[in-house]
């Protein structure tokens, strides 16, 4: 309590970098300090020398693109996840956790993005959960009652968990954490799901818990919610620490520049790699003239989801034959439903589709969406418009064509009997691919095609892809990283918030779109943004 | 395939092991209780073809509906009601049909047992997908609904004309299906359960309906998604075409052996026919085999009641284990094939 919290103009200036808040912290040790974390997951440096202070008494904002490594650096503080390097300090003490529930005795708790409790229980009995011993319901209700009257978070420690709006069930995440006693308190997204009263009555919460002498680490991608709430922000990009500032000092530009790696070295050499990319093949221009013909065309199209919230607003849209469109957006903007809106998977609730009779579609959980795991692969490839086939099935054609189908897109199978389970994970990507890009299709559309794949096999896939454009084929991508996007797309609409425009530019120009800015060559921007420029 | 037929028959050998080791238990004579119950199942010509065959065709009948509706992933535990259902359908026509020719008259008995299996089976189809009732739930209750409502029919509408009996006139010797062994009890119900066995095992691999009915029982969400199969359409045909199979059976057991419809009318075939549908992992012909061993297996129950005193509810529980020994080794062996699978 030594420390007030309310933002102070002690940083040394918008574009203080690492060490900036140490200067300032020197009275009481940081209640939390990361020191030179790396975690790396196969072929992939998740995070690298990453550090983080948070002090007592404040909220800190961990900002990053997708795949920025937030995630991961909490997973790590919060013990699921156990790091390659580097030291974490708790109070200035070295600390070693192992385990969530150690966390949770250090005074370290995470609500996680998907929440983790079980539909059928009421709220007093999700909190139990984690406890030992009997399970008392009077003690254990009005245990909540009385967490969540002490932290001022409405909750009916009675009311069974799926009776309860998204916002009520993340209170109770809350109070899960806070009937531990948790000091440090993670949040991951947590204003994602939540409508915007929602969403200022948590950041509002966020303030006063921090006042308190507790702290929360916010995991978000939107500034505004950051720059809002937050003491300190810290900006991971590709797994390194890149700014760390006090909230006040910062601006959204700045904010966006240091996440999306502006004016950097690393950022040009990108937009260089994307260049030369574009020269390789026809320019984007020569691709998309009006003598080819659209595709595949969203005019004002809406979709919203079963508990009536909008996820698309108002799209609209055009895919022409022989290009790569490229989708940006930061998760939850609305991409996964446009994507099957786009495929014929949804329906649209307002507007116009216009879309070929046969899709080829790629969601990215192949998994799940894709693939009969414990079927051969010849039944997989059936599989692709099984829901029109009339009559016999022709096996005999359909194992040949298998068969032809894993040598043109190089599938590693022992044959087309052989059960798609048995399949490596590039290799499955391989085959829905090929299965969906049989025959050419007049539009394909594909859901973050590279995920868990190796160098080769992304590469392979990549191509695949552009092969199929040059076939004439309309072909639609959406990544979570958006070096892949700009690498393969002739050109790019950014989603935001439900909405969808086209943004010509460079690296930077989608990224800032991505997280809400209106640029001036963005043009043509239709709603759920509406707001000024940051600069 | 080959590792199908090696666990089968261990799992066939632990049931001989469990059931000498109930008869120890229960302090009976092991030799002698086999060996009745072996007679009872092969020991004689008129066994065979009298008690074994016969059961074994309410019990593919039954086998065969749960092993399409497991195949489409839809755990129907209904077969004892559909056949029920299906036995009651076909007595009610039984009597208004009794005049007409029996080239006629039997067809539309066996269809109109079809028809009402289907439609009760349709119901618990509505209830998950309207409602999301869990189909184990709402097929188990509608089983003690049909038994019940059978015993209704035969002590009201359904009652013979004396009246005393609760159970059904029976069924005029015309429209008896045809007995093909002189003096042995073997109908031509026989030849009908082989050829749907054979005739669901060629729809399920080599039709386009087929195909959507096993690929939204491996993976739903996968059909809907790359195959743009309608996942609710696809599950209310298998209910139906289930419910078809299993009233059926029950049509053919009343023209067949029962001639006559009462309220214990199935001895649980319907239960049974699960362990007959998972010992032959769902696949239609292998149903045909695993009923012949369980037809065995109870009419050798029955025979060693009889000749040792050993009461017929120990192959009951025989039974039950059978099932718990399948779910095991299905669950040992995908163990040991992750474990292979995560060391390669």
């Amino acid at each position: 309590m030594t420390n007030p919290s309310a933002p102070t103009g002690t940083a040394s200036g918008p574009g203080a970098r690492v060490g900036a808040v140490d200067a300032s912290g020197m009275s009481s040790p940081p209640l939390l300090q990361l020191e030179g974390i790396s975690r790396r997951f196969g072929a992939v440096q998740a995070l690298q020398d990453t550090s983080l202070t948070v002090r007592p008494g404040t909220v800190h904002a961990l900002l990053g693109e997708n795949g920025a490594g937030k995630t991961t650096l909490m997973r790590v503080v919060f013990g699921l996840l156990a790091p390659d390097g580097g030291r974490v300090l708790w109070n200035g003490a070295p600390l070693a956790i192992a385990s969530p529930s150690e966390a949770l005795r250090t005074g370290i708790g995470m609500v996680h993005q998907h929440f983790t409790l079980v539909p059928a229980m009421t709220v007093a009995e999700n909190v139990a959960l984690g406890g030992a011993g009997r399970f008392d319901r009077a003690q254990a209700e009005a245990r909540v009652n009385a967490v969540a009257a002490r932290a001022g978070l409405a909750l009916d420690a009675q009311a069974r968990v799926d009776t309860l709006p998204v916002g009520a069930q993340q209170r109770c995440e809350i109070v899960k954490a806070l009937v531990r006693d948790v000091r440090l308190l993670i949040l991951d997204e947590p204003t994602a799901v939540l409508a915007p009263s929602e969403s200022a009555d948590l950041l509002a919460w966020m303030r006063r818990f921090a006042d308190a002498g507790n702290a929360v680490v916010l995991i978000t991608h939107k500034l505004r919610d950051a720059l809002a709430v937050a003491d300190d922000v810290t900006v991971l990009r590709g797994g390194r620490t890149v700014y760390t500032a006090r909230a006040a000092a910062s601006t959204e530009g700045a904010l966006a520049g240091a996440m999306i790696g502006a004016g950097e070295a690393d950022g040009t050499a990108r937009a260089d790699v994307r260049s030369s990319e574009g020269a390789s093949t026809r320019s984007p221009a020569e691709r998309t003239t009006a003598h080819t013909s659209v595709v595949l065309a969203l005019d004002h199209a809406s979709w919203r989801d079963e508990r009536g919230i909008v996820r698309v607003r108002d799209a609209s849209m055009a895919v022409h034959a022989g290009e790569i469109v490229g989708i940006a957006a930061v998760e939850g903007s609305g991409q996964h439903e446009l994507l099957r809106l786009l495929a014929g998977r949804y329906e649209a609730a307002a507007g116009r589709v216009q879309r070929p009779a046969r899709v080829g579609f790629v969601p990215e959980d192949r998994h799940r969406d894709a693939l009969l795991l414990d079927a051969p692969l010849y039944e997989n490839a059936a599989l692709h418009g099984a829901g029109g086939r009339r009559g016999r099935m022709p096996w005999g054609p359909l194992r040949a064509r298998t068969t032809e189908l894993l040598a043109r897109f190089d599938v590693r199978a022992s044959g087309p009997v052989a059960v798609a389970r048995t399949l490596s994970g590039g290799n499955q990507q391989k085959f829905v691919l090929g299965r969906e890009l049989d025959e050419q299709p007049q539009a394909l559309v594909v859901e973050n095609p590279s995920r868990g794949l190796d160098f080769k096999a992304t590469a392979a896939v990549q191509q695949a892809l552009r092969d199929a454009r040059d076939g004439g084929t309309a072909v639609v991508v959406y990544s979570s990283d958006l070096d892949e996007v700009l690498m393969l797309a002739d050109r790019v609409y950014v989603m935001h918030a439900g909405a969808v425009r086209e943004v010509r530019g460079d690296r930077e120009a989608v990224g800032r779109a991505m997280l809400g800015e209106e640029t001036a060559n963005g043009g043509n921007a239709n709603g759920g943004t509406g707001r000024e420029g940051a600069r | 395939m080959k590792r199908a037929v090696v666990q089968l028959i261990g799992v066939l050998l632990a049931a001989l092991a469990l059931l000498s080791v109930l008869l120890l238990a229960t302090g009976h004579d092991v030799a002698p209780a086999l060996a009745a119950l072996a007679r009872g199942a092969f020991g004689s010509y008129y066994a065979v073809t009298s008690a074994t065959v016969v059961r074994m065709v309410p019990l593919g009948f039954a086998g065969l509906a749960v092993s399409l509706a497991f195949r489409a992933g839809i755990l129907n535990i209904g077969a004892e009601g559909q056949l029920f259902v299906g036995a009651a359908a076909a007595t009610a026509l039984a009597l208004p049909l009794s005049g007409t020719s029996p080239m006629v008259a039997i067809p539309i008995l066996l269809a109109a047992g079809a028809c009402a299996g289907a439609a009760w089976a349709a119901i618990a189809a509505l209830l998950r997908l309207r409602f999301g009732v869990l189909e184990v739930i709402s097929t188990i209750m509608l089983n003690f609904v049909a038994q019940y409502l059978t015993g209704w029919l035969v002590r009201g509408p359904l009652q013979e004309p004396t009246k005393v009996n609760p159970q059904s006139a029976s069924l005029a010797d015309a429209l008896h299906l045809p007995v093909l062994l002189e003096g042995t009890r073997l109908h031509a119900g026989v030849l009908l359960v082989v050829a749907v066995a054979f005739g669901v095992w060629w729809w399920l691999t080599q039709t386009a309906g087929g195909f959507r009915i096993r690929a939204v029982g491996m993976n739903a969400a996968a059909a809907r998604t790359a195959g743009e199969v309608a996942v609710s359409r696809t599950v209310f045909a298998a209910f139906v075409v289930s419910g078809v199979l299993a009233g059926l059976g029950g049509a053919v057991e009343y023209t067949g052996i029962t001639y006559a419809l009462y309220e214990n009318f199935s001895p649980g075939y319907g239960y049974t026919a699960i362990a007959v549908a998972l010992l032959a992992r769902l696949h239609p012909v292998g149903v045909l085999g695993t009923a012949l061993l369980f037809g065995a297996l109870e009419a050798g129950a029955n025979a060693m009641q009889r000749d040792a005193g050993v009461p017929s509810v120990v192959v009951s529980v025989v039974e039950a284990m059978l099932i718990l020994l399948i779910v095991a080794a299905d669950r040992w062996s995908g163990r040991l094939a992750a474990r292979a699978e995560a060391t390669t």
